[in-house]
């Protein structure tokens, strides 16, 4: 009733190509950006903000990252943990190395750097293609941990090896690293951050550039007839998905945990990225968003659920359970809908607009 | 597709319902705390025990003494599978609970508790990594919530050391050590100090890293034992590494007399899996083993009764009776804080002068009926470590015994060593040293 | 395999060998700290063809599976546990060994018909990216049973296999050469199983229908060969490799949930021997295996240790720059 576009007329092109193009949709938009940047600070408490919120960005922004490499031009990668492990220790190098460079600048030059690493290990996407790629790119994953747990000089010499973030503030007073640092100001600064490279991406994949990924994803040789450079494309893929996964691990680091040892960014953490894309949707930037969301709010509603039932379950069983359900969640979602959380909301949408008519 | 929008619905409200669900909390006074566990996962052979002993030392002061002077103890177990973020999310889900808040965490990781030290110290709740963590936690004016006690890693390698050295006559000039540890922020704990006792004592040191998780360590011992031919090997392992380690030193006939593993290589489920192959092995331990000490009669009660929470099995293991020595020291903590504060539901910030205040002598063991399970330990605001010491102890194909007396590390050269990190950190964090008077 | 391969294969090995042998034996002479005699090379030679054979057995049920149905199956390694887990839970429950084995082998089957009604018949023509995500839905839920039913608690599996070390050529070389006999045994035992599931493919009519299967799907289907019988058959053959090593390996380092990674050991193996080939998974682990123990060794220790995990993936990525399809897998053709 509600979600109707009769009478909306687009005059320009660049009107018909916006991001949202239905009034509805950009109101929406807008209301939940100003919920989440009023409402949620004031309603939420340190737990949501810190362990689940906060989880939930820093992990977004990886998801994103993978999805244009992986859902936008095809090159599966397994070696998201070692990029992130490559932010993380990056931007701790760089915030001890220079104290007085803004943390911002900080992250973002963590992140090319972690650009120039991606596109070394994406030379090999040249010649390898499919899962034989994603084991080269596990290479990637193992070979970048062992290195930053190897060699003492990435974190400063530390006897044990672990790395943890000084104090930084985002400006004035306002710590966003380090004891002083509020949930709520790690929030808002991540919310901020995300939602300006996630808008940054979705333009991205819009241009000519996304265009030419997306050729090479659904078929690279038509791609390559048609004028476009494979070269080119694979590695630009490889560096700006490394930028965006770069910049999430140093995150990680500074932002939501403060201390980290480089065994944290394992080949679980890659696997846990390569699910929520999937299970959000592969070429889909809101996709990131609902997939990690899900991952990282399955299983502690899984965990929490029987104690909120008022169910007295030992703590073993509900660990096993979780993990059952969560396998079996993902079985069900594959055989109801294949392409992914993102297609889901698609097909809401779809019928919304003529809710309640059945045509 | 009736079914699929059913299920999905379905699905959709029970997420939001667990959303609005809060935690339920604990009664007034109780004195809450939080259980970071780990009954599955990689590392759950190790979680069970260490669960099971929490949770038989609390229900049993609760049931034999009403709580500590009235103060019934409360807990809530959180498990984390041994992953850092799950820590994370359990400390944070359960800081909050009973009428005081969380008062103490024992985190049984060395990585979580490097994720926790600064969240408890900016929500002043004491940390207790007892034998874990970070080893220059032990210097309390930069680490004012952290405890180390009754032991750190850089003081067992220098008990390992001093062990070595008896057994080897007197001196260690011109033999040689090897050091197999698992290539992660905990292996490499020992490093510096062995290195610098290597200067001192004029041994041969050398380091073997085992990649996580260590079910690989053929190349590992067989440089070990068909090239260096070390006198002795001392091992930093975990989990799957120390039963696959004592597989592969048989298989390259180490003797297993000179093979000497830290306490986190020193339980049951270590060597069981190994067979036969693991007779003769030694460890460190920072607790007395078996089931001698006075109080595993009431324990045994307790289960008698049909009140015990324990899977019996476990009761007397190495990790087990670590838990109770782990809870006793929290108990006595809060003895020494309400003694202090008055008898009641002590806050965490008590909790932490409790601990500092803490005097662990050996008449209040005897008392507790832990004779030989630990030894005495004094805290003071400077020192988290409390002196404490470890023992050797040799598995003899069916249970661990004790082959040493406590041996006490060496600590003058250690605080030095402590103070030098500790300064370290503060200085990367902007710390200022607390002024301990 | 033609005569030709064989006889390339034949001489290449030896003298690749003799290459690296060779080529360390000058690294030492320029450095003393090198430490490197002919004896302990072949020695760690000879352990990591042996632990080779260990990866190959789990590398073995991925290409059985990715062979028939082009799916990449993740839970190869939770299958490996909970086979593992569903044999000793047997034998501590009394059964004998042999009794267990047969039982736990049903079992393997039942699950894969399972598999099969639940997991695959609902998702034909998905693409393989989806269908190695549900695979990773298995992979969970196998974990969460499997420690349901048996516990996390880690058990001891001893089916009686030898130990201890021995030493041969004691006269030939001073101190002999050591060679670990458990892995020996496990060797022999992969060289069985291999050879059992050659004759299998080769001379069985499921076998045959196996092979149409792998050619290809529609084909085979409309010349009459059930693909659901097959792609149960082949699941449970698959199930059964787990089984044995699960208990390979269980016996190695005792029955627990670590066993489900060792899957990741097998990923470059696979990759070095091409995703659908049987003799590609066996080189491809004895490569593996003997290039990852032999770098270890002699390279490890001058860049700090613990390099054999990224090792194996470089090797195998080396590799696949010069052969894109592994060394024994289909030749890719593209088309428009």
């Amino acid at each position: 009733m509600i979600y109707r576009e009769a009478g909306q007329f687009k005059s320009s092109y660049g009107a018909d190509q916006a991001i949202f193009p239905i009034l509805q949709d950009r109101i929406a938009v807008a209301i939940m950006l100003a919920i989440a940047v009023v409402v949620i600070p004031l309603v939420a408490g340190p737990y949501w903000l810190e362990t689940i919120l906060v989880p939930f960005l820093v992990f977004s922004m990886a998801a994103i990252g993978l999805n244009l490499l992986t859902g936008y031009c095809g090159q599966l990668s397994l070696g998201t943990g070692g990029f992130m492990a490559c932010g993380a220790f990056f931007a701790y190098k760089l915030s001890t190395a220079f104290p007085e460079l803004h943390i911002v600048l900080v992250f973002l030059l963590s992140g090319l750097g972690t650009a120039f690493v991606g596109i070394l290990f994406g030379i090999p996407s040249l010649r390898i293609k499919g899962f034989y790629l994603a084991v080269a790119t596990l290479a990637a994953q193992f070979f970048l941990v062992w290195m930053f747990n190897k060699f003492p000089w990435w974190n400063n010499y530390s006897p044990s090896g672990v790395i943890s973030a000084p104090p930084r503030a985002v400006f004035g007073d306002f710590y966003l690293t380090g004891t002083q640092a509020t949930p709520e100001i790690k929030y808002l600064f991540l919310l901020a951050f995300v939602s300006v490279m996630a808008l940054l991406a979705k333009n991205l994949t819009r241009s000519r550039i996304g265009r030419s990924w997306m050729a090479i994803r659904d078929m690279d040789i038509a791609a390559e007839i048609i004028g476009i450079r494979p070269l080119f494309a694979k590695l630009s893929a490889f560096a700006i998905s490394s930028f965006y996964i770069g910049i999430s691990g140093a995150l990680w680091a500074f932002v939501y945990t403060g201390s980290v040892e480089a065994l944290a960014f394992d080949i679980n953490r890659s696997f846990q990225v390569l699910f929520m894309i999937i299970v959000g949707g592969l070429g889909s930037i809101l996709g990131s968003f609902l997939g990690a969301a899900f991952i990282v709010l399955m299983p502690i509603f899984l965990s929490n659920a029987p104690a909120a039932l008022g169910l007295h379950i030992s703590v073993e069983l509900v660990s096993h359970m979780e993990f059952m359900i969560f396998g079996a969640l993902i079985i069900f979602f594959l055989i109801v809908e294949p392409s992914g959380l993102a297609r889901l909301w698609q097909i809401g949408k779809e019928k919304l607009r003529l809710w309640p008519f059945p045509y | 597709m009736r079914f699929k929008t059913l299920g999905l619905a379905a699905l959709g409200a029970t997420l939001l319902a667990s959303a609005v669900a809060t935690p339920p909390v604990g009664a007034a006074e109780e004195q809450f705390v939080p259980l970071l566990v780990y009954r599955t996962g990689p590392y759950a052979p190790n979680g069970i025990p260490l669960a099971d002993g929490f949770d038989d030392y609390m229900q049993l002061v609760n049931l034999r003494d009403g709580g500590v002077n009235g103060v019934k103890l409360a807990w809530e177990e959180c498990e984390t599978q041994y992953n850092n973020d799950r820590g994370v999310e359990c400390y944070e889900r359960l800081k909050g609970m009973g009428s005081t808040g969380a008062s103490l965490v024992n985190p049984y990781s060395t990585g979580i508790t490097y994720a926790l030290i600064e969240r408890a110290t900016a929500d002043k709740v004491p940390v207790l990594s007892m034998g874990y963590g970070r080893a220059d936690a032990s210097d309390g004016r930069v680490f004012p919530y952290v405890f180390t006690m009754p032991i750190t890693y850089w003081a067992g390698a220098d008990v390992m050391m001093q062990y070595a050295k008896k057994e080897t006559g007197g001196s260690l000039k011109g033999k040689k050590i090897a050091l197999v540890y698992h290539d992660s922020a905990y292996g490499k704990e020992p490093i510096a100090t062995l290195e610098r006792l290597a200067k001192e004592e004029g041994f041969e040191f050398s380091k073997f890293p085992v990649a996580h998780p260590g079910l690989e360590q053929k190349a590992t011992w067989l440089q070990i034992g068909r090239q260096l031919r070390p006198d002795w090997v001392f091992m930093w392992g975990w989990g799957v590494m120390n039963s696959t380690a004592i597989k592969e030193a048989a298989a390259v006939g180490f003797p297993m007399e000179k093979f000497v593993g830290i306490w986190w290589s020193a339980s049951e489920a270590d060597v069981v899996p190994a067979g036969d192959s693991a007779k003769g092995y030694k460890s460190l331990n920072i607790t007395g083993v078996g089931t001698s000490a006075p109080i595993f009669r009431d324990i045994q009660k307790m289960h008698a009764d049909g009140k015990g929470l324990a899977d019996k099995a476990n009761i007397g293991t190495v990790l087990y009776n670590r838990a109770l020595v782990n809870s006793f020291y929290f108990t006595e903590a809060l003895r020494t804080a309400q003694a202090k504060f008055g008898k009641k539901a002590m806050t965490g910030e008590q909790i932490q002068w409790g601990f500092e205040n803490l005097d662990v002598s050996q008449a209040k063991i005897d008392a507790a009926g832990m004779t030989g399970l630990l030894s005495p330990v004094k805290l003071s605001c400077m020192d988290h470590e409390g002196g404490g010491s470890a023992v050797v102890q040799q598995w003899n194909g069916s249970e661990w015994n004790a082959i040493t007396d406590f041996i006490a590390p060496r600590r003058d050269a250690l605080r030095q060593q402590y103070e030098a990190s500790a300064a370290q950190y503060a200085a990367e964090k902007g710390i200022t040293l607390r002024d301990c008077k | 395999m033609p005569i030709r391969t064989i006889s390339i294969w034949m001489t290449g090995v030896p003298l690749a060998i003799a290459a690296i042998g060779f080529f360390f034996s000058f690294l030492a002479s320029l450095s003393p700290s090198f430490y490197f005699t002919w004896p302990y090379f072949l020695e760690v030679l000879s352990a990591g063809l042996l632990q080779g054979v260990m990866y190959s057995l789990v590398a073995l049920g991925f290409v059985l599976i990715f062979k028939a149905s082009s799916v990449f199956n993740f839970a190869q390694g939770s299958m490996v546990l909970f086979a593992a887990l569903t044999m000793v839970g047997l034998i501590e429950m009394g059964l004998h060994w042999t009794l267990a084995f047969v039982v736990t082998a049903a079992v393997m089957v039942l699950l894969a018909i399972v598999i099969e009604r639940v997991v695959l018949r609902p998702m034909v023509n998905q693409p393989h990216i989806i269908m190695f995500m549900a695979t990773i839905g298995i992979f969970y839920f196998l974990d969460g049973f499997g420690q349901t039913i048996w516990g996390s608690n880690v058990k001891v599996l001893d089916i009686g296999i030898p130990k201890d070390p021995i030493f041969v050529l004691t006269g030939l070389v001073e101190g002999g050469m050591l060679v670990n006999s458990f892995d020996l045994v496990a060797a022999i035992v992969g060289a069985v199983l291999v050879a059992v599931l050659a004759v299998f493919f080769q001379y069985t009519r499921i076998g045959r229908a196996l092979r149409a299967v792998a050619d290809d799907h529609q084909a085979a289907q409309s010349v009459g060969i059930p693909l659901k019988t097959i792609w149960v058959v082949v699941w449970s053959v698959a199930g059964i490799v787990a089984l044995v090593a699960g208990i390979m390996w269980g016996g190695k380092a005792g029955v627990q949930f670590t066993l489900a990674l060792i899957a990741l050991k097998a990923l470059p193996v696979l990759i070095l021997g091409g995703f659908t080939s049987i003799p590609g998974a066996i080189v491809g682990g004895l490569i593996i295996g003997a290039g990852e123990q032999v770098a270890e060794v002699f390279l490890g220790s001058l860049v700090g240790g613990a390099i054999q995990d990224w090792f194996a993936y470089m090797l195998a990525l080396v590799v696949l720059l010069f052969r894109p399809q592994g060394l024994f897998g289909e030749k890719i053709i593209e088309r428009v």
